[in-house]
């Protein structure tokens, strides 16, 4: 038996069982809190920080994918302040590495550039970073351009959490983080890596994609494995 | 007082210490610092010289010893005369005659000189056996009141009865953010799980921050006693040290020290023949600032990437392999024997209102003094950097000292006679942190200060969060600009908006306090920024900006 908990989202009293993150409420409440590391179906890092909301009697934001409700929470997802940081994050994003969209395989079919339309971003003000980072074309199927790359680790997580091969990982720190194949092997020459494609999958934009689909044509596949799985975990938990 | 220099200087280098042993009562002692800034100053082969030639004098009376740091970092290597109250500062192997004499007219209970300021106004609990005892000696630590504590404790009292008094004492965590100590005992606790852990915290980042390493080097015990303590008072097994690989001294020390407690039974099994048992291990970390953080550091020592996750669960609930965890920093752990041996109402008597007990602060800078000193809290800035710290060095113009590390901010001379503790820090902008404190004259230039630890941050933002991954480096190009002249005010009001977004955005306290030099100079030195900006000159005379374009 679970315990139900009342609370508020933008002022409308809600309902949610123990153990639901905010994120879970809210969406289930047909209430959209921006996010991009989240992915359902996999583990949360809270890393990328855009479902940062407000709860009431806390001068602290919290994320939305990692924080779990409790009794009478006061929820605000949404304020010209949360939605000024939100922008600042996705211009982060963007200007980190290079995401020129014209000539990116995922151009209209990318989640970086479906958050900048929500949050209605036009122009960019902050410094550019954009070091040159390279690509890594050695895997007969798929390709990384780290250019794109904006370390949200979704193809880290779902390869070890969903495929089990663990074959990404993360190496180096700070501004020179970069999402790797074994430690740095090419990925071409990648023993772990069993060609499944769920990161490619996953990538929320055009870093990783498959080789030979044309620009026109997208690389972005369904991703049939994380929904399926993710009911498949909760019918596991219920019984 | 001829020395004969060709002598002692041939002599090869020898590791082992091999003292000659003293018969009978000791007359006169001398005191030879084997800390780490001290030994790489050959205090080493000072303490086999001066063993020698007290030998050669005949002095039976005398006895030659190794002790842990004597604070006076600077003027190291230093030897003590603890019976007449001598200082030998800068001494070197060649020359020990003087201190020989010393030793020779030395009568106990006789005149002492009286002590420096830098020595009688500080307190020392954390460090009163630094530069006292043989760290490397179990006997020494004992015969100084050592294991009382915990023999007190498992022979008379409860757990909650331990958890009561470090509750009553007002112990906050040294390890910067001052959490009651006391309650977050209780939590761990109160926690189900088992088994429990206890993490000495002695990671030690900061830079310029060396006061963990200087209580680990010279009084190891200390620490290892207070985490038994709070082993016990908690109800924990297991222990781990997560000590930075670059302290191998400290770690060495603490090696010997665990095995020699071990022996002892003052850890492992049954300890001092109660059921108690707490065993205690150390953890090399690869030097990260950031692993410094709790979370990260569990993350670290669980053999996974360093980075830190968000809390709650916080480790008193879930930390290291998801049990109930206890971690305290080196210093809040050096700290529980003498409450428990002197009652947490004697510690709540020092300090002040919000703050108990003394802090230790890493003394750096423009100073004449620097080393590593231990003062009540509530000490006034003017107190430690004119009185303990003997002034600015060549009677130049105190600018502002800055305390609290990367996270922490640089404090103007108007607040001089403010007391130090938690919260007078964080309401004039700076922070505690670890206890760096690093003064600064009208030489430098704060625009430069807040620069420099803007470079630290980014170096050592672990990258996993956006804000501060991206924002930190965004806030360096912004500030590199201004110090080479080539911002706008636009820029300034853009780093000052970004700068609190990457305060209240990241994940964690790197990012969380990044910014924070930013703001604590631009709160009390905007003019400066001005001057670079507007003016194109730094008033420090420390950037060098290029003139600007002449305009026709
Ligand atoms: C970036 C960062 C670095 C830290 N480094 C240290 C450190 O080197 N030593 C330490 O004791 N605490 C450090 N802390 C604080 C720890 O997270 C933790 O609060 C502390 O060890 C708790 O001990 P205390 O309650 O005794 O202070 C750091 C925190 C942050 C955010
Ligand atoms: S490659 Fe794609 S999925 Fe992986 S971290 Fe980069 S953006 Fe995220
Ligand atoms: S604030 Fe910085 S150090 Fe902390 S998690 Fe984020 S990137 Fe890592
Ligand atoms: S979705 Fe919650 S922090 Fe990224």
């Amino acid at each position: 038996m679970t315990t139900v908990h009342t609370l508020r989202i933008d002022g409308a009293d809600v309902a949610a069982s123990d153990g639901q993150s905010i994120l879970a409420v809210a969406t289930e409440n047909g209430i959209d809190i921006p996010t991009m590391c989240h992915l359902d179906g996999l583990s949360d890092t809270a890393s990328c920080r855009l479902c940062l909301v407000e709860v009431a009697g806390s001068n602290k934001l919290t994320p939305a994918c990692t924080t779990l409700v409790t009794e009478g929470m006061d929820i605000t997802t949404t304020s010209e302040q949360l939605t000024e940081y939100r922008r600042t994050i996705t211009e982060m994003l963007f200007l980190e590495r290079n995401h020129i969209c014209a000539i990116c395989v995922a151009n209209n079919h990318c989640e970086l550039q479906d958050l900048a339309e929500k949050l209605q971003i036009d122009h960019f003000e902050l410094p550019v970073i954009n070091p040159s980072v390279g690509i890594d074309a050695s895997h007969p199927l798929f390709a990384i351009d780290h250019n794109r790359c904006i370390m949200c680790q979704r193809c880290v997580r779902v390869c070890a959490e969903i495929e089990g091969a663990f074959t990404w990982g993360v190496m180096g720190s700070g501004i020179a983080e970069r999402v790797v194949t074994d430690m740095g092997t090419p990925w071409g020459e990648s023993p772990t890596c069993t060609s499944c494609g769920k990161c490619v999958q996953v990538c929320p934009t055009g870093a990783l994609f498959e080789n030979g689909r044309s620009i026109a044509e997208g690389s972005k596949a369904q991703r049939p494995f994380l929904p399926f799985l993710k009911r498949l975990g909760e019918g596991l938990e219920q019984t | 007082m001829s020395e004969s220099s060709a002598t002692t200087s041939a002599r090869p280098r020898r590791r082992v210490v091999n003292l000659p042993a003293h018969v009978g009562p000791t007359r006169a002692s001398a005191y030879v610092c084997e800390a780490v800034s001290c030994l790489s100053m050959q205090s080493h082969d000072v303490l086999l010289g001066l063993g020698e030639r007290v030998a050669a004098a005949g002095l039976t009376d005398v006895e030659v010893k190794r002790v842990g740091c004597l604070g006076l970092c600077a003027a190291g290597p230093l030897v003590q005369i603890p019976e007449t109250g001598e200082l030998f500062a800068h001494v070197v192997p060649d020359n020990l005659g003087g201190i020989v004499e010393a030793l020779a007219a030395a009568v106990p209970g006789g005149e002492r000189v009286p002590e420096a300021p830098f020595f009688s106004r500080q307190l020392r609990i954390v460090t009163e056996n630094s530069g006292r005892i043989d760290p490397e000696s179990l006997e020494d630590y004992v015969a100084s009141g050592g294991y009382q504590a915990l023999r007190t404790v498992l022979s008379t009292m409860t757990p909650a009865e331990v958890r009561d008094e470090i509750a009553r004492s007002g112990l906050r965590g040294r390890g910067g953010a001052g959490y009651p100590t006391g309650l977050k005992w209780n939590t761990v606790a109160k926690a189900i799980g088992s088994p429990k852990y206890v993490i000495c915290n002695a990671d030690e980042g900061d830079p310029g921050a060396f006061m963990d390493r200087s209580v680990l080097e010279s009084d190891p015990y200390r620490v290892l006693e207070g985490m038994a303590i709070a082993a016990y008072a908690v109800g924990a097994s297991i222990g781990y040290v997560y000590c930075r690989a670059e302290y191998p001294l400290a770690v060495s020390r603490l090696h010997k020290a665990i095995q020699a407690a071990g022996r002892s039974n003052y850890l492992g099994a049954s300890m001092l023949d109660t059921e108690f048992s707490f065993e205690v291990d150390i953890r090399q970390g690869a030097g990260a600032f950031v692993c410094g953080e709790e979370t990260a550091l569990i993350a670290s020592l669980e053999g996974g990437r360093g980075t830190p996750r968000t809390r709650p669960p916080y480790p008193a609930v879930a930390g290291l392999w998801h049990q109930p965890t206890l971690i305290n920093n080196v210093e809040t752990f050096a700290n529980v024997a003498p409450i428990i041996r002197k009652g947490g109402s004697w510690f709540a008597g020092l300090g002040t209102a919000t703050s108990k007990g003394t802090k230790v602060f890493a003394l750096a800078g423009r100073v004449v003094n620097t080393g590593l000193i231990e003062v009540p809290m509530g000490t006034t800035l003017r107190e430690i950097v004119f009185d303990i710290g003997g002034g600015i060095v060549d009677g130049r113009a105190f600018k502002a000292v800055q305390t609290g590390g990367p996270s922490g901010g640089c404090i103007p001379s108007e607040f001089l006679d403010m007391g130090v503790d938690y919260e007078s820090l964080i309401g004039v902008g700076s922070f505690m942190g670890s206890g760096g404190m690093i003064v600064m004259d009208e030489t430098s230039c704060m625009v430069d200060v807040a620069r420099y630890f803007m470079d630290f941050c980014r170096e050592e933002s672990c990258g996993k969060c956006v804000p501060c991954r991206v924002g930190t480096t965004q806030l360096f190009m912004l500030l590199e600009r201004i110090t080479t002249g080539e911002a706008t005010m636009d820029d300034l009001a853009q780093m000052e908006r970004l700068g609190h977004m990457v305060q209240r955005t990241s994940l964690c306290g790197l990012g969380q306090g990044a910014p924070n030099p930013i703001f604590s100079t631009l709160r009390y030195f905007r003019d400066e920024y001005v001057a670079h900006i507007v003016d194109r000159v730094c008033p420090a005379g420390v950037c060098s900006i290029e003139p600007a374009p002449v305009s026709t």
